[in-house]
């Protein structure tokens, strides 16, 4: 890691230059959106200086405790991000409850996997490596979980009719809503084959370029982030997979009947 | 036949009625009574408590599915989930003849989006037919249809009764019970109550 080159604090307003450039433009031609333009710019300066004193003080802790603690923060934020962007939601526990456990349990199995089988730190959970790859993983698989469930959701709640128009004709339950968990897994699935299709050719992924700048080789750089993408191409998918059926279970009973009282909300 | 005990829901009864095997009972009562309710409660859409049972066996003893097919409910407004008319249908041997029965032979081509909401009702009914079911629960089913349409529907629906099927029916034509030869009941406020076809028509 030689050609590192560091960034004092004055580089970083040098580089807010074009941002209030616009924000000027924004005020000549009267567009309102100055304030949140400046709000969200500070916010994302103040998030972002706060993670990273949180990180270097867990790196240099160096405790399991303090790890899995980052990671369990890091997953409320990403469980109350999916129950955020559904439109309609299971009631109850439920509805923050499912997103945050299809997304723990792919989460966690594909980060564990990875750490333990294939990038092999020491120890194994080594924050400078489980905290980032968990925040990869988990920010994919809540994009696709969340948008399987709020597919699914809006589209049971208008296709109410088409399902038990099958269910009366003596279909079972998983028969009857599979256009439905068809076309939910479809948008879970969307952002990550859309990523991976654009990658390398389009854009050049974030991870990587952080690699490349900092000195590594870019074939090494390449291999990471090919490691990367597959993982949360799969987490993606196990999560959205579990959100999906576990919603559909839930919006069905043993009875075979389409359960919409068990859904709330629905305002656009 | 059909025996319903006390059927219950948060909305309508406690409700009794029993149909027997070629008989026809017709439903008539004011928008909101829970007419739709009620069949919606027999063939298990809706959760309900008390008895129903079809030739002494309970529908709980049943697989929802398999109860679905025995009991036949059309609702009023029928569900479409694809984009073609064949593609709601699984090609039996009496599918051509049902179609024609009903003045749609060819309608398995059509598309869903264009049909009328007459043309709806008649091959929902249709659909229905083809599980050879026991029973038929419909909800007005000839009320968007055009008088010749009507005569070809309760043609259709005699010969049900004859080959010993049992019909449960919710309609508003004052005409139509007598002609199906059908027991007439009326629903208030979620609760069947007998009532003589002159009274009513009345």
């Amino acid at each position: 890691m030689t050609g590192y080159l560091a960034l004092s604090y004055w580089d970083l307003v040098a580089a807010s230059v074009f941002l209030l450039l616009n924000a000027v433009f924004s005020i000549v031609l009267d567009l309102g959106l100055t304030r949140t333009l400046i709000v969200s710019a500070l916010r994302m300066s103040v998030q972002l200086i706060l993670v990273g004193l949180v990180l270097k003080a867990i790196f240099f802790a160096g405790s399991l405790l303090w790890t899995l603690l980052a990671a369990a923060v890091m997953l409320a934020f990403a469980a109350r991000e999916i129950w955020a962007r559904q439109d309609r939601r299971l009631s109850g526990l439920w509805g923050p409850g499912l997103g945050a456990a299809a997304m723990l349990v792919a989460g966690t199995l594909v980060t564990v996997y990875a750490l333990a089988g294939l990038i092999r730190p020491d120890p194994v959970w080594l924050p400078q490596y489980a905290l980032p790859l968990f925040g990869m993983v988990l920010g994919n698989t809540m994009t696709g979980v969340s948008l399987g469930l709020d597919t699914l959701h809006t589209s049971l709640a208008r296709g109410r009719r088409e399902v038990e128009a099958q269910l009366l004709l003596g279909r079972t339950r998983w028969e009857a809503t599979r256009p439905f968990a068809r076309q939910a897994l479809r948008a879970g699935f969307t952002p990550i084959i859309n990523a991976m299709a654009a990658t390398g050719v389009v854009s050049l992924p974030g991870m990587m370029t952080g690699q490349i700048l900092s000195g590594v080789d870019p074939r090494e750089a390449v291999k990471y982030q090919l490691m990367i993408m597959f993982l949360l191409g799969g987490a993606t998918g196990l999560g959205v997979l579990g959100a999906t059926f576990g919603s559909l279970w839930r919006m069905t009973d043993t009875r075979h009947r389409l359960r919409l009282d068990r859904l709330n909300g629905g305002s656009r | 036949m059909l025996t319903i005990r006390e059927l219950k829901t948060p909305l309508i009864g406690p409700i009794d009625l029993t149909l027997q095997a070629g008989e026809a009972v017709a439903i008539s009562g004011p928008s909101g009574a829970g007419k739709s309710l009620f069949l919606r409660a027999i063939t298990d859409l809706d959760e309900s408590s008390g008895h129903v049972a079809l030739d002494g066996r309970e529908r709980e003893s049943m697989l929802a599915p398999k109860w679905r097919r025995k009991i036949a409910y059309v609702p009023a407004e029928s569900g479409w989930w694809a984009d073609r008319v064949q593609d709601h249908f699984t090609e039996t041997a009496d599918l051509s003849g049902l179609l024609q029965q009903v003045g749609l032979a060819d309608a398995r081509s059509w598309e869903i989006a264009r049909l009328s909401t007459g043309e709806r009702q008649r091959l929902a009914l249709v659909r229905a037919l083809q599980a050879a079911p026991q029973v038929l629960l419909l909800d007005e089913p000839t009320s968007a249809l055009d008088p010749p349409s009507v005569t070809l529907v309760e043609t259709l629906l005699k010969q049900q009764l004859e080959a010993n099927r049992a019909l449960l029916i919710v309609s508003h034509d004052p005409g139509q019970p007598e002609r199906l030869g059908a027991r007439h009941f009326i629903m208030d406020k979620g609760c069947l109550s007998a009532a003589p076809c002159e009274e009513a028509t009345a």
